[in-house]
């Protein structure tokens, strides 16, 4: 579905991106995983063009996504940023039906698509005119997801959809949005620092540290048959806290 | 407008401007203080009123062959008579427009405009026609430095720029060194260079005197004067000090009601430092082709205005008798010329200046709007040619505001449209640098988040950015306006109107009442400015912004 090849990205002095080549399987969850400043949420931008890489080229559909054609082609990526990344002056129903708006539907089918979405993002749907200010951070994350969804895209890019929730809210909206990938079908790419978070998702994993992908494959791979003495750091590191807590319950 | 014969003019009876404001014209001078003043001068004479009505007959057959060509005098454009912002040219100002109403002629009056550029500037720029001078004025002010001597070669002078000058109108206003009279006698003074065998004497003059070559240092070289003790200090102040013994000489105009107020005397000036300042009229050549008989009208005044008609019209204008009545009652008792005048009442004359300001402010506040919001844009996108065009707008909001409205008069003229151009570049950088600022401080987060929907620039624009830029924008175009509001008081200067002429006005009379009479609605309009930017921030400012978020 996305096609990245040989991507490379320089933010002033630093390689951000270093010839990255990764290919997202369509109707499948692919997980962009690794450590903090590792080029995860830059490899992202790069699949909707919101950055430019420098070199190296992204193919969207097997088409060529260039300066003129990338906010056409963002029609069909919805994306999803930490707590929603709502417009403070809208709505959370003006903020999900903005785009549609402005694209020219009609009042119908804005509102039956509104409907749909409550549904789908179990957000009840007396909170549609609340502003953002008014919404708990886990509500602005599923208005964020129901802009996403809006206009029924292709594609969902979400960059670290459940890095700013507490615990309890996380593992609902998590759930919660593992049943409306699975349940849409749609091409998901999601950004994460967490392991576990990734194994609850992923189909597909990119492990990405330095802006180069140290592996991609299944989650068993990476655990099993890690590529690199990093990848195998990466992974104990995030698995002793949950070791012990197994421990603990025995 | 058209007038037709007889008009009532006290609509413009009012205006009024603080003519010096440092432009330094030596005419323009506030001398009054609030005092009774003395009687009409005996000098009123009853023998020349005689002689005046035997000519009476003549104005009065004028007045009716002015009816007969009544539709030229329709369709002419009126005679545009100015004065500056002193109470004695305007007067004189009045007296020619109630003579050229006499002659049949329509008039538009635009008196106590700024000092002497403004009134200048707008002869030669075509926007007035007639307005009375001095001869002193001319050759030491505006021909400055071309040693003119002499009426024929002023005239001349004049005649190269196509401006014409009456004869003397017959007063001068003077500089002139006064004493009390008591303590003149008692220390034997009577001429300027009595003066250097007192070198004890306490002098106070006035702070611009105290700097014209032609005032206190050309007149202690001319005279070799001894005094040390000479403290400069505001004209008004001087002559309270004077009248109280606290310094015993100031410098005076001969045509100041507190000359008798105080009983003072004028020393001679018998070296002949003063340069004579002769009332004369200026006016465009142009005029005695396009209203002959407005011109003859004026040219009656030639010789007819005596200084102690002067003082004693200065003196009833210190009882604050309208300019407009003053001039009624001498074109009467001289001309026997029957001026009627309107007073208005000040109810309808608020009404008349709240629309005015109101007009002044609303088109230059709007026009400000439509032009520093696009700009504000630019200048947040682009922020090399943002950097330059928010320079020029800081730099226009340098340019003091007398100053801005002297260059605008060569321009556009007086009256409105230049006051209103000059209000609408004031009005430009608190908007524009509000509208950058508010546009540069949205969060990249948001800018990103329009982005990655896929919104076209200019959706992005009204749809996100200037919503969420629209709380400094809105408080941008709240201090434009309240500046405004305060800065229009200045357009009386050029002949704006608005609440700018009684408060010109009342600091040229020292009428407090006047002062008020435009300063406190000027107030209450700000206020009330700002007021209504708060509610209407309520409307415009997305509720979603002003709400602080629960979690």
């Amino acid at each position: 579905m996305i096609e990245v090849r040989e991507v490379s990205k320089w933010f002033g002095p630093n390689r951000v991106l270093d010839r990255v080549t990764v290919s997202v399987p369509e109707g499948r969850t692919t997980v962009l995983l690794g450590p903090s400043g590792g080029g995860k949420s830059t490899l992202l931008r790069v699949m909707n063009g919101l950055i430019r890489p420098d070199s190296g080229d992204v193919r969207f559909g097997g088409q060529p996504l260039t300066a003129n054609n990338a906010r056409r082609l963002r029609h069909q990526m919805g994306y999803v940023v930490q707590d929603g990344g709502l417009f403070p002056h809208l709505t959370a129903a003006g903020n999900i039906t903005l785009l549609a708006r402005h694209l020219g539907e009609g009042p119908n089918r804005v509102r039956t698509g509104l409907v749909a979405l409550c549904e789908l993002a179990r957000l009840p749907a007396e909170l549609l005119d609340r502003y953002p200010a008014e919404l708990s951070s886990g509500q602005r994350q599923r208005v964020g997801l129901m802009r996403a969804l809006m206009l029924d895209p292709a594609v969902l890019l979400l960059d670290e959809p459940l890095g700013a929730l507490d615990p309890i809210t996380r593992s609902q909206l998590q759930g919660d949005l593992r049943d409306i990938f699975r349940g849409l079908k749609k091409t998901v790419i999601l950004v994460t620092h967490d392991l576990a978070e990734a194994a609850y998702f992923a189909d597909e994993v990119v492990l990405l540290a330095g802006g180069r992908v140290e592996q991609s494959g299944s989650m068993r791979d990476l655990i099993q048959r890690p590529a690199s003495r990093f990848v195998t750091e990466f992974v104990r590191a995030q698995r002793e806290p949950l070791d012990a807590l197994r421990e603990a319950a025995a | 407008m058209k007038y037709v014969a007889l008009i009532p003019l006290s609509r413009f009876g009012g205006r009024g401007v603080r003519g010096e404001g440092g432009l330094g014209s030596r005419v323009l001078q506030a001398r009054t203080l609030a005092a009774g003043a003395t009687p009409p001068a005996p000098l009123s004479p009853l023998p020349p009123m005689r002689e005046e009505r035997g000519i009476a007959r003549f104005p009065l057959a004028m007045v009716l062959a002015s009816f007969v060509a009544v539709p030229a005098a329709t369709f002419a454009q009126p005679v545009r008579i100015g004065s500056k912002a002193d109470t004695e040219t305007t007067i004189l100002a009045e007296v020619v427009a109630h003579l050229v109403r006499d002659a049949g002629h329509p008039v538009e009056m635009k008196t106590r405009l700024g000092g002497t550029p403004f009134v200048w500037d707008a002869l030669r720029a075509d926007s007035l026609d007639v307005y009375p001078e001095y001869t002193g004025t001319l050759t030491e002010q505006i021909f400055a430095g071309r040693g003119i001597r002499g009426e024929a070669a002023l005239r001349e002078e004049l005649g190269r720029l196509g401006l014409g000058m009456t004869r003397p109108l017959g007063f001068a206003n003077n500089y002139a060194l006064g004493m009390r009279r008591s303590r003149a006698a008692e220390l034997g003074v009577k001429s300027i260079s009595d003066l250097r065998r007192h070198a004890h004497l306490v002098i106070g003059f006035s702070n611009e005197f105290m700097k014209r070559e032609d005032g206190w240092p050309g007149l202690q070289a001319r005279y070799a004067l001894p005094q040390r003790n000479v403290k400069g200090m505001d004209h008004r102040v001087a002559y309270e000090a004077l009248s109280k013994g606290s310094i015993d000489v100031t410098e005076l105009y001969t045509t100041d009601a507190e000359i008798r107020l105080f009983d003072l005397i004028t020393l001679e000036d018998d070296l002949g430092f003063f340069p004579i300042y002769e009332a004369v009229l200026v006016y465009r050549l142009d005029l005695e082709e396009r209203a002959p008989a407005a011109v003859s009208a004026f040219k009656r005044l030639e010789g007819r205005v005596t200084a102690d008609a002067v003082i004693a019209m200065n003196g009833r204008a210190v009882e604050k008798v309208p300019p407009t009545e003053i001039g009624a009652d001498f074109v009467r008792e001289q001309f026997s010329v029957q001026a009627t005048v309107e007073a208005e009442s000040d109810a309808r004359r608020l009404w008349r200046l709240t629309l005015e300001h109101l007009t002044l402010v609303g088109v230059a506040l709007g026009a400000s709007i439509l032009v520093a919001l696009p700009l504000g844009i630019v200048a947040a996108r682009r922020p090399g040619l943002g950097g330059v065009l928010i320079g020029i707008a800081g730099l226009i909001q340098t340019v003091p505001s007398l100053a801005l409205l002297v260059f605008m008069i060569p321009l556009l003229k007086t009256g409105t449209v230049p006051a209103i151009v000059a209000l609408f570049l004031y009005g430009l950088l608190p908007i524009m640098a509000n509208t950058a600022a508010g546009l540069k401080n949205i969060p990249p987060s948001m800018a990103e988040s329009a982005e990655a929907l896929g919104l076209s620039p200019l959706a992005k624009l009204i749809r996100v950015d200037l919503p969420l830029a629209s709380r400094s924008i809105l408080a941008g175009i709240k201090t434009s306006a309240v500046i405004t509001i305060g800065t229009a008081t200045l357009g009386a200067l050029i002949g704006a109107g608005g609440y700018g002429q009684p408060i010109q006005t009342g600091l040229q009379m020292n009428d407090h009442r006047e002062i008020l009479f435009g300063a406190v609605p000027a107030a209450i309009m700000a206020l009330a400015t700002h007021g209504l930017f708060e509610l209407a921030e309520r409307v415009l400012v997305p509720r979603g912004l002003r709400l602080t978020p629960i979690a």
